[in-house]
């Protein structure tokens, strides 16, 4: 069988705003507006063709299902989507903590 | 065809309101939208869901639904003699999904997906891919298998299983997501195939602790070792290694190991932390206990001395 290669969708990688938009499945304008309320930062925000990390795909793919599913504007988009990247970091910090303590298995 | 209760999932009469769906689906939503939630199962759970309310909210799609009647969820039946002629040509209810045929009705009317002009693009899936410590340390390759809706020359979906195996770099650690292009669903009329999504979750390990690529374990030191200092042998995953301890090693100090933990994807390696118990024995011989009481005599040391101090301040 052959065996397909999983890719990364780390900070080292680099996505264009063509791939973006084929990946997210949000439209170019929507991307924009996510760019301009700060949800989603390009590598270069004055870059004539705006690039983004690749790990960045995970929040505008989020943001197109919060916005098909729960039928939000983009400020609603916007705010969840930054309640929710808190909470990923809260977790972390919180994950960080428990793997500090000692004497427990997590 | 296996029938599914739209109203059951919904949570709502049958003669429910568009109003009422609606509301249900929000409540419903808030709880189990994979984004959201942490319930588990929610991810499938909103499959059901979304499922239903895509079908109970276009009213051409509910009235056809309702024409179906009332079964038991997953009991097989057969739609009223008439009911597939919105579908344009007759053919099998057999093996077709319910959900998969309401998404390719339109305006009352089966849109015939592969007839059809419109270039889309294949849906993208998630997965979940759960994996040792040791396997993320390494690299490992999992199986996976997806059930995708294909579509067959008159455009109806017939679920086609796809198992393959995929090769999940070493460097993976807890939420991390990779992506397999071209692994989801097929596109249509020269639309991109959809994507495979995979978030990795580790198992928990027995002894190391993961936070980032960065692991944690508790290290047991007798107490004449943490006096004296010592050199010890200790398991890591890549082997076992020697760690020197130095003298006057206290209880909760964290020896680093520098690049002991996990690979990183890019460059580079998590590091490997040591936090310090001191273990004592249940049981001593003679001898020990002698030699305890002895020490005890002859030290002035006191771990307390600072406790009436600070209450004094």
């Amino acid at each position: 069988m052959k065996i397909e290669e999983a890719l990364w969708l780390y900070e080292h990688g680099e996505f264009s705003l063509d791939d973006f938009r084929d990946l997210s499945g949000l439209s170019e304008a929507e991307l924009r507006e996510l760019v301009e309320c700060g949800v989603l930062t390009p590598i270069d925000p004055h870059a004539a063709n705006l690039t983004f990390s690749a790990d960045r795909l995970v929040i505008a793919r989020s943001a197109r299902r919060l916005r098909r599913d729960f039928e939000l504007d983009t400020d609603a988009v916007a705010l969840a989507v930054t309640l929710l990247d808190r909470i990923r970091d809260l977790e972390a910090e919180l994950r960080d903590l428990r793997a500090r303590l000692p004497g427990r298995q997590r | 065809m296996k029938y599914k209760d739209y109203y059951g999932v919904m949570g709502v009469e049958r003669n429910a309101t568009p109003e009422q769906i609606k509301n249900a689906y929000r409540k419903l939503a808030r709880k189990y939208h994979p984004d959201v939630s942490k319930e588990p199962g929610a991810e499938e759970k909103f499959k059901e869901i979304g499922e239903a309310y895509d079908t109970l909210k276009d009213p051409e799609k509910r009235a056809a639904y309702d024409q179906l009647g009332s079964h038991a969820p997953g009991q097989d039946f057969r739609p009223p003699p008439g009911w597939e002629e919105r579908f344009g040509s007759a053919f099998s209810f057999d093996d077709i999904d319910l959900g998969d045929l309401f998404a390719g009705l339109a305006g009352g009317r089966h849109r015939g997906r592969r007839g059809g002009q419109m270039r889309m693009p294949g849906q993208d899936y998630e997965v979940t891919a759960h994996i040792s410590l040791e396997d993320a340390y390494r690299g490992t390759e999992v199986d996976l298998e997806l059930a995708v809706p294909e579509y067959d020359e008159h455009g109806f979906p017939r679920r086609a299983v796809r198992s393959f195996k995929a090769r999940i770099p070493k460097g993976a650690t807890d939420g991390q997501r990779l992506r397999l292009p071209g692994k989801g669903g097929k596109g249509l009329n020269g639309g991109r195939d959809g994507d495979l999504y995979l978030s990795i979750a580790l198992h928990p390990h027995p002894l190391f602790r993961v936070s980032g690529h960065d692991l944690f374990f508790d290290l047991p030191l007798a107490p004449w070792e943490a006096v004296l200092g010592a050199t010890i042998e200790l398991p890591t995953l890549g082997g076992p290694v020697h760690l020197k301890i130095p003298p006057g090693t206290h209880a909760g100090q964290q020896l680093r190991l520098a690049r002991r933990g996990l690979p990183k994807p890019h460059a580079g390696e998590g590091d490997l932390y040591a936090i310090v118990a001191i273990s004592v024995p249940t049981a001593i011989g003679e001898r020990e206990r002698a030699l305890y009481r002895q020490l005890a005599e002859s030290s002035t040391f006191n771990p307390r001395g600072h406790l009436m101090q600070e209450a004094a301040k």
